[in-house]
C-alpha cells in the first residue's frame, strides 16, 4: 500500500547536501548523456562491484570499451549479470546512458522479474560540459552532435520515469547539485529483521472485537481504555507483540472498534499489522473508488458512517501505511496475509503484494468460476517460518513449516493466535456466528479453495477450507548433488549418482515417506586383528574407544537377523493424525533400505503384540507419547532374506559340497595311481572342511517361520517418540526398556544379552574377550561394542556409535567358505576401513538429524532429505565385506 | 571348477591312453598351469589301455578373482566374494580349459592325427554345472550337437528340503565326438548354461564366439539364445550401485530384472503379433487420437514405445522418464542417442539432455530422457499434451498409488493420460500361471476389470478428468481382454484438485 513512487527534484537551495534515498536492495538507473559524469558519481557512492558499466561490458566481450557494435553483446552479458546479483539480494547499479525509454523498460523489468524496486537517478548536466568532457578524452570520438541528441532524448524522458515503472526518481540538475549529493540506503519497509520478538500471531478478525479483546487478555495483554470507554490499545507487560494477520475488517459486528484497537497498538509499538484483501478493498472504497459492494464490506462502510469523519480518513491514512509482509526476527519469521513463498520474502513488486494479500493466484478461473490458487505451502521449502490467515481452516496445521491462523471466528470458529517464538496455539471460540458462510463451514471441499485474486469475482468461496496434503514430496527434495546441514557432523554431501541409484530403490520398493522417520546407519567392524587366525577381535574395538577417551562401553550380542526398524503407533488416532494413515495401518515395520518387511497383516500382528507389551509396560503413559520409533533386530534371517539364502548361500553350498567332494575323489585316484598331486589333494580335502562349516554357518540364520509363528524382534533401542529422541540416554536405559518390553511378550521380543566394559581396565577387557569368544564359539554372529554413554563425541568429533565384531564362522558368509585359509587370510587382512568409518558417522549423523527433525515436528520433505541421504549413502562403493 | 573326460579305446589297436596325446599332456604328470582367476591343475585319474580319464581342476583365487577388478565395478557386491565361482563350472573353467588344451580345441595333433581327426568315444562329467533356466536346458544345448545328456539335480541343501534343487546339476554327457569338437562344445556353452560372465563382454568376445561356434552354431537350434546369453550387458556403475542396495536388504539384484513369469502372448510366439505389439499399437493409436504433440513416456523402460513415437514426425516433443537408470542407459542406446544422454539431474533449469543425430530427417532431437519418479511431485512433468502409464501402475504398491495419482493427474496434468494394466480376470487364461499369482514377480497387483475402472473413474472424477476403457488384444467373452487400457481426458481447467 505504500511505496508509491516518488519523484524529487531539486529545490530552491541548489548546493546544499542532499541525500538520496534508495532501498538497500534496488536495481539502480543513472541516466544521464555521455559525458554527465555518470562513472565518476557511480564511484563515489557505490562499491566498485555494485556498478555494472556498459563501457566495462564492451570491453569484457570485445576488448574495447568504446566499440560500439559491441553494444548488443554487452547489454546482454550486463543484464545477466545484473540479475544474477539481484538473485542474490544485492544492490545494482547500472551505469550506462539509459536516456532511451526502451534502455530504461528494459531495466524496469528486470526489477520487476527479481522482486526489487527499480530506481532512477538522473545527471543533468549542461550539454556544453559534456561536449567539453568528451573532446578532452581522448578515448572518445563522440561527436558533438550525438551528445546533443542524447540530450534531447534526456530532457523527453524526465517527465514520464515515474510512469515508466521507477518507483524513486532522482533528478540532480547541475553539477554543483552532483557534487553535493550523498546516497544513503534504507532498510526495506518488509524488513524488521532487527526485531526478535516475542510476538503472538492472530488470525483474521473480521471485525469480531470482543473475541480480539478475550483473545488479548489470555495472551496476556492489558487493555487500554479512551474516555468513552472504548478499547484503544493493548499492552504487553512482558512486551510481547501482536502481529495481525490481516482481514481485521468486514463481515463482523465492530471493524471499526477492531481498526481503533489495532491503530492503536501499532501506534504505540505494541503490535505490527499486515494487510488483508479486506483492508485493500475497503481502503479503496474510502478512496472513492468503484467497489463491488459484498463479502461483508457493506457492514464495514455502515459502522465506519456511524464514526467521525477524522476517523475513516485515519482508517484510510493506516491502511495506505500498511507493507505487504513483514520479515522479523534475523529472517527466521515471515507474516503475510495469504502467505508467501521463499522467492519473495523481503522483495518488494506488485505480484509479491497481490502474493502477500490474495495467494498464489493466475487468474485464471475454475469450472465455478473461482479462482484458481495453487497450494504455495505444499510447496514450500524455505527456512523461515511463514504465518497466514486468508483461508478458513478448521484447526491449524503446520505444513512445511508455514501455518494458517485464520480459524474461521466470523463464521463461528475461533479466533486463533500463535505464541512466536514458542509455537504455542492459543484461541478463543467465537461468541456467535456472526456472518452466515455461504457453504457450512468446516466442510473440506476440494474444490474451492478460498478468496479470490479479485475481490470482485469472489462468490463466497471464503469459507472452503483447502484440502491439505503436506507430504507432497517434489523431486528436487531428492535429486541431484545434495548438501545436509546436520546439528551433529557439519554438512554431509549427497552424490548425484548415489542419489539417482537411491531414487530408484526408494520409489520401488520403499514404504510410503511418511512412515520412514529414519533409515539406520551402516557399522564400521573393528580394526584387522593381529591374530593369526583372526580378522576381527574385541581388543582392536576396544581399543579404538580406548584411544577416543571412551572409558565405558557396552557390549551387545549382535542378533542373527535382519536390522528392522518398527514405528508403532498407540491406536488407528495416532497413525491418522500424526502419519496421515487412512488405511487403518497403525505403524511399519521396515528394513534397512525402508522396505516393509511383511505384508500389511502380519506388520500389523506384529505391531498389536509390540503396541500390547508397550502399554503392559507402561510406556505409553512413561514417555507421554502416541507413538514409538525402535531400533531393532528381527530374527530369522530367512524371513527376509530366504531367496538370497536359498539361491546364493545355499548354491554355493550346493556347488562346493558336490563339486569338491568329486574332486578330491579324482586327485585320490590319481594319487592312487602313482601320481605326484602334491599338496593339491591336501587342500582340496581341506577345502571340504570348509565348505562344511560355510554351509553350518548360514544354517544358523534359518528357520522355518509360518506367519508370526517362529519371528522374533529384539529392540536394543529408542529412537524417537513423538516431540523426543533419546541418542542422549545411555544403552543401559534404552536395553532396561527393551527388557520391560520382552517381559511383556517374551514370545515375540527377546533381549538383548550385553556385558559392560572398562576399557581402561585390563581384567573388564578380558571378560569381554572371554564373552565374545563364548559367543563366537558356538558360530554367533558376534557383538556390538557401543559407548555405554551413546551419543559421545571426542575431540575429534563425533565418535562411532557402534563397531562390529564378528565371530570366525559367521565370517565365511561374508569372506566366502575358503577364508582361513593361510593364503587368503594374509591378503584379506589388508582391508581399507577408513571410507566405512567416514561412512558410518556420515550415516549416523543424517539418521540423529532425521530423528531430531521428525521430533520436531519439521515438515516431512526435511526429514525425508536426511533418511533420502542415508540411502543414498549407502550405494557408495564400499567395500561390502566391511 | 572340475570337468573329467574319459575315453575308451577307440579301436582295438589304440590304447585309450592315447588321450594323453590328442591333449599334449602326459598322463603320468599333474600339471599347473595359471590361468585367468587361479590355476588349472590338469591329471589323470586313470590312463589305461582300456580307459583314459584327463580331469581339468580350476582352483580359483576368490580374493585375486576380485581384485583384479578395476574401478570397483561388479566387485562392489557382495555377491563378488560369497559365490559360486570356486565350485562350479563356469566361464573360467571354459576359459582354463580352453589354455590348457589350446591345440586339443584346434584339432591339430601331429602325433596323431588321424586319430584327432574322427570320433572317440567320450564321457564328459562336470560335478557341478550352473545351469540357467532350469535343467532342461542343458538338455537343449548338448542334445542337437549329438550328446546324450545324463543329468542328476542338485538339491539346494538337504536340510532344507523346501528350498527344493539347486541351479545346479550332476552333468554327464556321452557321445562319439571328435575331441576338437567337445572341447568347443563346452568352451561356448558353459558360459551360455552359466549365464553369468565373469569378464567384461567387448568386440572381442563376438571373434571369439564366431571363431569357437562357427561350424556348429550357426545351425543350432537356440542359437540365438546361446549368442544373446555369451554376449551378455555389460553392467554400469550405478546398476552396481542398485545392486548393492538391494543386497543389503537381503534380496537378491538378478531379481530387479527377473523375467516375466509368463510370456506376454499365450501360447507362446505361435500367435504373432504379440501382446507387447498389440498393446503398444493401441497406445499409440489412443495417442494419434488425442491429438497430442507433445508426448510424456512416464515408465518408459528401455524406450520400446519412444521409439515408436519417434517414427512419427507428428510429435514434436518426446520425453520418456523412467526411475531406473539403467532403464534409461538402455533406452538412450537403443534409440541410438549419441552421445548415450540422460539428464540424471533434478535441476529442471539445466540444459535438456536432447539427443541430435546425423540422422536425416525429423532427428532425435524431438527427444529427452530423464530420470525421475512418480511418487515425487515434478515440474518437468508439467504441461504435455498426453502422458502414457503402459505397464506402469501395477509396479506401484498400492498405498503409494496416490502418490502416483498426485504427480500424474493433480500435478502434471496432461490433457491425455492413457494407462495400460493387465487384466486379472484373464489370468486363467494363461495355463502356466498359478491362481493366485502375478504375470511378473514385481507387479504389486493385478486388478479386475472392475477393479481397475472403479480406480479409474475415483482419479478421474477427483481430478476432473473423463474416463474411457478401450481392450487390448483378444477380447474374451467371459474374462475380458488380457490389458486393460484407459484413457482420460481432461476436462476442466486445473482446480485445486487434488493438488491443493
Amino acid at each position: 500500500m505504500t511505496e508509491s513512487p516518488t519523484q524529487v527534484s531539486a529545490g530552491e537551495s541548489g548546493t546544499a547536501p542532499r541525500p538520496l534515498a534508495l532501498p538497500e536492495l534496488s536495481l539502480v538507473a543513472l541516466v544521464g548523456v555521455t559525458g554527465s559524469g555518470k562513472s565518476t558519481f557511480a564511484s563515489r557512492h557505490f562499491a566498485p562491484t555494485e556498478v555494472l558499466s556498459s563501457d566495462t561490458f564492451r570491453g569484457l566481450v570485445s576488448d574495447d570499451d568504446n566499440d560500439q557494435s559491441a553494444t548488443k553483446d554487452a547489454f546482454e552479458a550486463l543484464y545477466f549479470v545484473a540479475g544474477r546479483r539481484l538473485t542474490r539480494r544485492r544492490l545494482t547499479v547500472v551505469d550506462a546512458t539509459n536516456v532511451q525509454p526502451r534502455d530504461r523498460q528494459r531495466l524496469v523489468e528486470l526489477a520487476r522479474a527479481h522482486d526489487v524496486l527499480p530506481v532512477a537517478i538522473v545527471l543533468d548536466v549542461p550539454e556544453r560540459v559534456c561536449v567539453a568532457r568528451n573532446q578532452a578524452r581522448p578515448d572518445r570520438t563522440f561527436e558533438s552532435h550525438v551528445v546533443h541528441r542524447q540530450h534531447a532524448q534526456l530532457r523527453k524522458s524526465l517527465k514520464h520515469l515515474t510512469r515508466e515503472g521507477f518507483r524513486r526518481v532522482h533528478v540532480l540538475r547541475g553539477l554543483a547539485e552532483i557534487d553535493a549529493a550523498t546516497v544513503v540506503r534504507e532498510r526495506l519497509f518488509t524488513d524488521l529483521r532487527h526485531e526478535p520478538g516475542p510476538f503472538d500471531a492472530i488470525g483474521d478478525v473480521h471485525g469480531c472485537r470482543s473475541e480480539l479483546e478475550s483473545l488479548l487478555g489470555m495472551l496476556g495483554y492489558v487493555l487500554t481504555h479512551d474516555a468513552q470507554g472504548q478499547v484503544v490499545g493493548a499492552h504487553h507487560p512482558e512486551g510481547r507483540r501482536a502481529i495481525f494477520l490481516g482481514d481485521l475488517v468486514d463481515r463482523g459486528p465492530d471493524s471499526p472498534g477492531v481498526l481503533r484497537l489495532a491503530m492503536g497498538m501499532v501506534a504505540n509499538g505494541d503490535a505490527f499489522v499486515v494487510p488483508g484483501n479486506h483492508e485493500n478493498k475497503l481502503m479503496r472504497a474510502l478512496r472513492g473508488s468503484k467497489v463491488q459492494i459484498s463479502h461483508g464490506l457493506a457492514e464495514t462502510l455502515d459502522q465506519l458512517d456511524k464514526e467521525p469523519p477524522e476517523f475513516r480518513s485515519h482508517v484510510q491514512e493506516f491502511i495506505e501505511g500498511l507493507v505487504s509482509h513483514l520479515v522479523l526476527d534475523e529472517g527466521k519469521l515471515v507474516v503475510a496475509h495469504a502467505g508467501l513463498k521463499e522467492a519473495y520474502h523481503n522483495r518488494s513488486s506488485r505480484r509479491v503484494r497481490e502474493f502477500a494479500m490474495y495467494g498464489d493466484t493466475t487468474g485464471e478461473t475454475d469450472e465455478f468460476g473461482l479462482p484458481v490458487r495453487y497450494p504455495w505451502a505444499n510447496d514450500y521449502r524455505g527456512a523461515a517460518i511463514v504465518l497466514y490467515g486468508h483461508v478458513p481452516t478448521p484447526a491449524p496445521e503446520w505444513v512445511n513449516n508455514t501455518m494458517c491462523l485464520d480459524t474461521g471466528c466470523v463464521f463461528g470458529g475461533r479466533l486463533t493466535a500463535l505464541r512466536y517464538p514458542e509455537r504455542e496455539l492459543v484461541s478463543v471460540p467465537a461468541e456467535q456466528v456472526w456472518y452466515e458462510p455461504v457453504k457450512p463451514f468446516l466442510t473440506p471441499d476440494p474444490s474451492a479453495a478460498g478468496d479470490s485474486a479479485h475481490p470482485e469475482q469472489s462468490h463466497g468461496s471464503v469459507t472452503d477450507a483447502p484440502r491439505r496434503e503436506p507430504d507432497v514430496l517434489d523431486i528436487t527434495d531428492v535429486l541431484g548433488r545434495r548438501v545436509i546441514e546436520t546439528t551433529h557432523h557439519g554438512r554431509v554431501s549427497i552424490r548425484e549418482e548415489n542419489a539417482a541409484g537411491a531414487l530408484e530403490v526408494m520409489s520401488r520398493f520403499a514404504l510410503d515417506p511418511r512412515w520412514l522417520l529414519y533409515l539406520p546407519p551402516t557399522m564400521a567392524p573393528c580394526a584387522t586383528s593381529t591374530r593369526a587366525e583372526l580378522l576381527e577381535h574385541p581388543d582392536e574395538a576396544f581399543a579404538a574407544y580406548r584411544s577416543d577417551g571412551v572409558t565405558q562401553v557396552i557390549c551387545e550380542t549382535k542378533h542373527m537377523g535382519s536390522r528392522a526398524i518398527l514405528l508403532v503407533c498407540k491406536d488407528e488416532r495416532v497413525a491418522r493424525e500424526r502419519f496421515g494413515a487412512d488405511d487403518g495401518r497403525t505403524g511399519a515395520i521396515y528394513t534397512r533400505t525402508g522396505r516393509s518387511f511383511f505384508d500389511s497383516d502380519l506388520t500389523e500382528q506384529i505391531l498389536a503384540r509390540v503396541r500390547e507389551a508397550a502399554e503392559a509396560a507402561g510406556l505409553w503413559s512413561e514417555l507421554t507419547t502416541g507413538w514409538l520409533l525402535l531400533d531393532a533386530e528381527l530374527l530369522p534371517w530367512s524371513a527376509k532374506a530366504e531367496d538370497l539364502l536359498r539361491h546364493q548361500y545355499a548354491a554355493v553350498g550346493a556347488a562346493a559340497r558336490t563339486a569338491l567332494p568329486a574332486a578330491v575323489a579324482a586327485l585320490e585316484q590319481s594319487a592312487a595311481a602313482g601320481v605326484d598331486v602334491g599338496e593339491l589333494l591336501d587342500r582340496t580335502r581341506s577345502r571340504v572342511g570348509n565348505a562344511e562349516a560355510y554351509t553350518q554357518a548360514y544354517r544358523r540364520y534359518c528357520w522355518p517361520t509360518d506367519g508370526l509363528s517362529g519371528v522374533s524382534v529384539a529392540p536394543f533401542q529408542l529412537l524417537a517418540t513423538d516431540g523426543a529422541t533419546y541418542a542422549d540416554r545411555d544403552h543401559q536405559w534404552h536395553l532396561a526398556l527393551a527388557d520391560r518390553l520382552a517381559q511383556a511378550d517374551p514370545e515375540l521380543i527377546r533381549t538383548t544379552p550385553h556385558q559392560v566394559v572398562d576399557v581402561s581396565d585390563p581384567a573388564s577387557v578380558e571378560s569381554g574377550v572371554r564373552w565374545w569368544e563364548s559367543l563366537t564359539a558356538a558360530g554367533g554372529e558376534g557383538m556390538v561394542v557401543k559407548p555405554l554413554a551413546n551419543l559421545t563425541r571426542s575431540r575429534r568429533g563425533l565418535v562411532q556409535p557402534g563397531i562390529k565384531v564378528r565371530g570366525r564362522e559367521y565370517l565365511r558368509i561374508i569372506y566366502g567358505p575358503d577364508y582361513t585359509e593361510p593364503a587368503n587370510l594374509t591378503r584379506l587382512r589388508d582391508r581399507n576401513l577408513g571410507r566405512k568409518r567416514s561412512l558410518a558417522l556420515r550415516e549416523y549423523a543424517l539418521g540423529l538429524e532425521a530423528l531430531d527433525r521428525a521430533a520436531r515436528g519439521e515438515p516431512l520433505w526435511r526429514v525425508h532429505e536426511c533418511v533420502f541421504g542415508v540411502l543414498a549413502l549407502e550405494s557408495e562403493p564400499v567395500d561390502p565385506r566391511l | 571348477m572340475l570337468l573329467t573326460l574319459t575315453t575308451t579305446a577307440p579301436a582295438p589297436a589304440i590304447p585309450a591312453s592315447d588321450l594323453g596325446f590328442l591333449l599334449h599332456k602326459h598322463p603320468g604328470r599333474a600339471q599347473s598351469y595359471p590361468v585367468a582367476g587361479g590355476t588349472a591343475h590338469v591329471f589323470y585319474p586313470e590312463a589305461t589301455d582300456e580307459r583314459c580319464t584327463v580331469a581339468v581342476l580350476l582352483e580359483v583365487d576368490p580374493i585375486a578373482l576380485v581384485r583384479g577388478r578395476k574401478g570397483g565395478g561388479e566387485g562392489f557386491a557382495l555377491g563378488a566374494y560369497v559365490n559360486d565361482r570356486p565350485y562350479a563350472a563356469s566361464s573360467l573353467l571354459a576359459v582354463a580349459m580352453a589354455r590348457v588344451f589350446r591345440t586339443a580345441m584346434s584339432g591339430r595333433c601331429d602325433d596323431r592325427p588321424e586319430l584327432a581327426a574322427g570320433p572317440l568315444p567320450l564321457t564328459i562329467r562336470i560335478p557341478a554345472l550352473p545351469c540357467a533356466g532350469g535343467p532342461g536346458v542343458a538338455e537343449q544345448m548338448f542334445a542337437p550337437l549329438g550328446w546324450r545328456v545324463e543329468l542328476t539335480t542338485i538339491p539346494a541343501d538337504p536340510e532344507f528340503p523346501q528350498w527344493g534343487d539347486s541351479a545346479y546339476v550332476d552333468l554327464e554327457l556321452r557321445g562319439s565326438m571328435r575331441l576338437a569338437d567337445a572341447l568347443t562344445h563346452l568352451y561356448v556353452l558353459l558360459p551360455v548354461l552359466d549365464n553369468a560372465q565373469h569378464y567384461w563382454v567387448g568386440p572381442a568376445e563376438v571373434d571369439k564366439l564366431v571363431r569357437a561356434g562357427g561350424s556348429w552354431l550357426a545351425t543350432h537350434p537356440h542359437r540365438d539364445l546361446i549368442t544373446r546369453r555369451y554376449l551378455a550387458h555389460q553392467g554400469s556403475l550405478v546398476r552396481s550401485a542398485v545392486d548393492r542396495l538391494t543386497e543389503l536388504d537381503g534380496s537378491e539384484p538378478s531379481a530387479l530384472d527377473a523375467e516375466p513369469s509368463v510370456a506376454d502372448a499365450p501360447g507362446t510366439a505361435t500367435t504373432p503379433p504379440s501382446l507387447a505389439v498389440l498393446r503398444r499399437q493401441a497406445v499409440l493409436d489412443a495417442i494419434q487420437k488425442s491429438g497430442a504433440t507433445r508426448v510424456l513416456d512416464l515408465g518408459c523402460g528401455e524406450g520400446a514405445l519412444l521409439a515408436a513415437l519417434l517414427g512419427n514426425p507428428a510429435y514434436a516433443e518426446i520425453v520418456g522418464v523412467d526411475v531406473s537408470v539403467r532403464a534409461l542407459e538402455r533406452a538412450s542406446r537403443r534409440l541410438r542417442m549419441d552421445p548415450p544422454s540422460w539428464d540424471a539431474a533434478g535441476d529442471a533449469t539445466g540444459a535438456p539432455a536432447s539427443a541430435s543425430t546425423g540422422h536425416p530427417g525429423r532427428g532425435r532431437d524431438r527427444l529427452r530422457l530423464f530420470q525421475s519418479s512418480l511418487t515425487y511431485q515434478d515440474d518437468r512433468l508439467a504441461g504435455f499434451d498426453a502422458a502414457v502409464l503402459m505397464e506402469v501402475i501395477e509396479h506401484v504398491d498400492p498405498p503409494r498409488l496416490r502418490a502416483l495419482e498426485r504427480t500424474v493427474f493433480g500435478s502434471a496434468r496432461p490433457g491425455t493420460v492413457i494407462v495400460t494394466t493387465p487384466n486379472a480376470d484373464y489370468n486363467i487364461r494363461y495355463p502356466d500361471l498359478d491362481a493366485g499369482t502375478h504375470r511378473h514377480h514385481d507387479h504389486r497387483f493385478e486388478w479386475t476389470r472392475e477393479e481397475f475402472r472403479a480406480w479409474a473413474r475415483n482419479v478421474a472424477e477427483a481430478n476432473g478428468y473423463v474416463v474411457t476403457f478401450t481392450p487390448v488384444g483378444e477380447d474374451d467373452p467371459e474374462v475380458g481382454p488380457p490389458t486393460q487400457l484407459a484413457t482420460f481426458v481432461l476436462t476442466s481447467s486445473p482446480t485445486t484438485g487434488s493438488a491443493a
